[in-house]
């Protein structure tokens, strides 16, 4: 009876003291999405989502299939810009700077953001053009500069030594694990605050996923990651704070441990205990 | 009753693979049967001396296609070079950029254009195309012109080709993966350069295929360049001069004359060498194609 006593007091001061870090981390978001509604044609994918995504931190988004995560974050860098029949109301501030104001420059917020992808997709050209080709299209033109930058990100993703000796040949190559951390590494090469990730390990093999989760945890010093998951397990792993869509509305928003230990929302509870999916 | 299933299935790919190399066959036959029928004057005159000599006088026993081939070239060539910017810069505007409105507005006209009989080109080359050249072109560079020249012929070529080109590189650019260009965007760059450096890049080994398919029509297209090019068997000295392509030298003349000696076995022989240039042409792009896609990894 006393040991359960003592369990409860613990749990909530717990759960207080991860209160007060949520706050502050919220204080200062990175991305702050408000009142953002989204219609393909007839469809309408996200309905009214506030969100604020908090600065160097790991944030995944989970929810089932179809529940508008993708779109949510492709939202973040204007990637349905070139869609036919997407409308989209409402603000995503990024560093205080509405994205979708008419005068942002779609360019510059692009560079902000390094997205991966859920398939790996080497560009048509060499290894060392792949990484280049982000600061070559800004406008960065010195040979041995670029090449340095190429050795320093090909080191972040721990790849420099897998290929500097065929930094010529074809990126079709290499191993699906390996052509993943050179996209990652393209990303970085733009130098982003940001790195968005689309289901980004959902095509690798367990020991790739590995690598990637741990250069995520790695990077979160230097990065605000926002990732979409399928995997309930990745987002346990390596995520600070987890939002949960369904129907393309935000459900639940919280630090991993309120999501999965104490979650307030009953389509939460049945979400993670595995109900649906 | 498996062993049944198994024989059908053996049987099928049998006789599929028998009709297969029966179009490999067709163009053995081809080439053969073009270069027996050639025999005759390859045996009378000396093969060298019929490829650069540019007399061509069939009565006198004279038979030189240098100018014909000469003429086959340049048309072609300025048909491909008038031809491959239009047709490189509407598909990609079709594809890259017009809304789905205007590419399923263009698309079915683009097809009507490729559609259209030779001859119909032929005629409007010849109404509009060769006036148009001697009045207000050619007045600026030479001192007269008929009209009817090696630029008609690559202008009224190029209009015909240019449709081929189109549904090619839109196929070709369609078939880009739309995670690439994301790729690209994503980290910035903008729609042209996205186009420019990855689109353009990765379709490489196909817009060469395309333009040697175009190329390969073009060598061989006959009414309407043999209606606006001035059948003149010489070496045309500049685009305004009058020229004769191979193909409109054996349309115009077979079955006609024929009485005169080695004149038939001339014509095969002209026919034979447009079967050569087309097959060269195709071999070296397949060989340029190889390098592409070893030199830019695509």
């Amino acid at each position: 009876m006393k040991t359960d006593n003592l369990e409860q007091v613990e749990t909530i001061s717990e759960n207080s003291i991860i209160d007060i870090m949520t706050h502050s981390d919220i204080i200062n978001p990175h991305i702050r999405v408000e009142g953002l509604n989204l219609n393909i044609g007839e469809n309408h994918i996200l309905k009214d989502v506030n969100l604020s995504i908090p600065s160097k931190k790991i944030t995944c988004i989970i929810g089932p299939s179809g529940c508008g995560k993708t779109t949510l974050l492709r939202s973040f860098n204007r990637m349905h810009d070139d869609s036919p029949n997407v409308k989209i109301t409402g603000k995503i501030f990024v560093d205080d700077e509405n994205i979708y104001d008419e005068k942002a420059q779609v360019i510059s917020i692009r560079k902000k953001m390094g997205l991966l992808a859920q398939r790996p997709c080497p560009l048509p050209m060499s290894i060392l053009d792949n990484i280049t080709y982000g600061p070559r299209i800004h406008g960065a033109w010195n040979r041995r500069k670029l090449y340095a930058t190429a050795k320093h990100y090909l080191t972040e993703v721990g790849l420099w030594d897998e290929v500097k000796e065929r930094l010529r040949s074809s990126p079709g190559h290499l191993s699906i694990g390996q052509q993943q951390r050179l996209c990652l590494a393209r990303g970085l090469a733009v130098e982003p605050e940001i790195i968005l990730g689309d289901e980004a390990t959902s095509a690798l093999d367990p020991i790739s996923t590995k690598k990637i989760e741990e250069l995520f945890v790695t990077l979160k010093k230097d990065y605000t990651i926002v990732l979409v998951t399928h995997t309930l397990r990745q987002a346990k792993r390596i995520a600070d704070y987890i939002a949960f869509m369904y129907m393309g509305k935000l459900i639940e928003f919280g630090t991993t441990d309120q999501i999965f230990n104490h979650p307030q929302k009953q389509l939460t509870k049945d979400y993670i205990s595995g109900y649906f999916s | 009753m498996i062993r049944f299933r198994l024989f059908k299935d053996k049987t099928a790919r049998l006789s599929m693979l028998g009709i297969t190399i029966l179009s490999l066959g067709f163009l053995l036959l081809i080439g053969i049967g073009l270069f027996y029928m050639s025999l005759p004057i390859l045996r009378e005159k000396e093969t060298w001396k019929l490829l650069t000599s540019s007399n061509w006088k069939p009565f006198k026993g004279e038979f030189g296609f240098l100018p014909y081939i000469i003429s086959t070239l340049h048309v072609t060539f300025i048909a491909i070079v008038i031809a491959l910017p239009f047709s490189l810069l509407t598909s990609i505007y079709l594809t890259e950029y017009a809304s789905e409105k205007i590419r399923n507005f263009f698309a079915p006209i683009i097809d009507l254009l490729s559609g259209i009989p030779p001859v119909i080109y032929g005629v409007w080359g010849t109404l509009t195309i060769v006036p148009f050249i001697s009045e207000d072109i050619a007045p600026h560079f030479v001192e007269f012109s008929s009209g009817y020249s090696v630029l008609a012929g690559g202008i009224v070529l190029s209009v015909m080709i240019t449709p081929l080109l189109i549904s090619i590189f839109s196929e070709v650019f369609g078939s880009i993966p739309k995670e690439m260009r994301e790729a690209s965007l994503s980290l910035g760059a903008t729609k042209w350069q996205t186009v420019k450096q990855i689109v353009l890049r990765k379709s490489l080994p196909g817009i060469v295929a395309a333009i040697a398919l175009a190329v390969s029509r073009a060598f061989g297209e006959t009414i309407a360049v043999l209606m606006v090019c001035g059948n003149i068997p010489i070496i045309p000295s500049s685009i305004f001069d009058a020229c004769y392509p191979l193909p409109a030298l054996i349309a115009n003349n077979y079955g006609e004359m024929l009485s005169i000696p080695s004149y038939e076995s001339a014509l095969m022989m002209a026919a034979f060498l447009l079967f050569i240039i087309i097959v060269i042409f195709n071999a070296s792009s397949r060989l340029i194609l190889n390098r592409i896609e070893r030199r830019y990894h695509v």
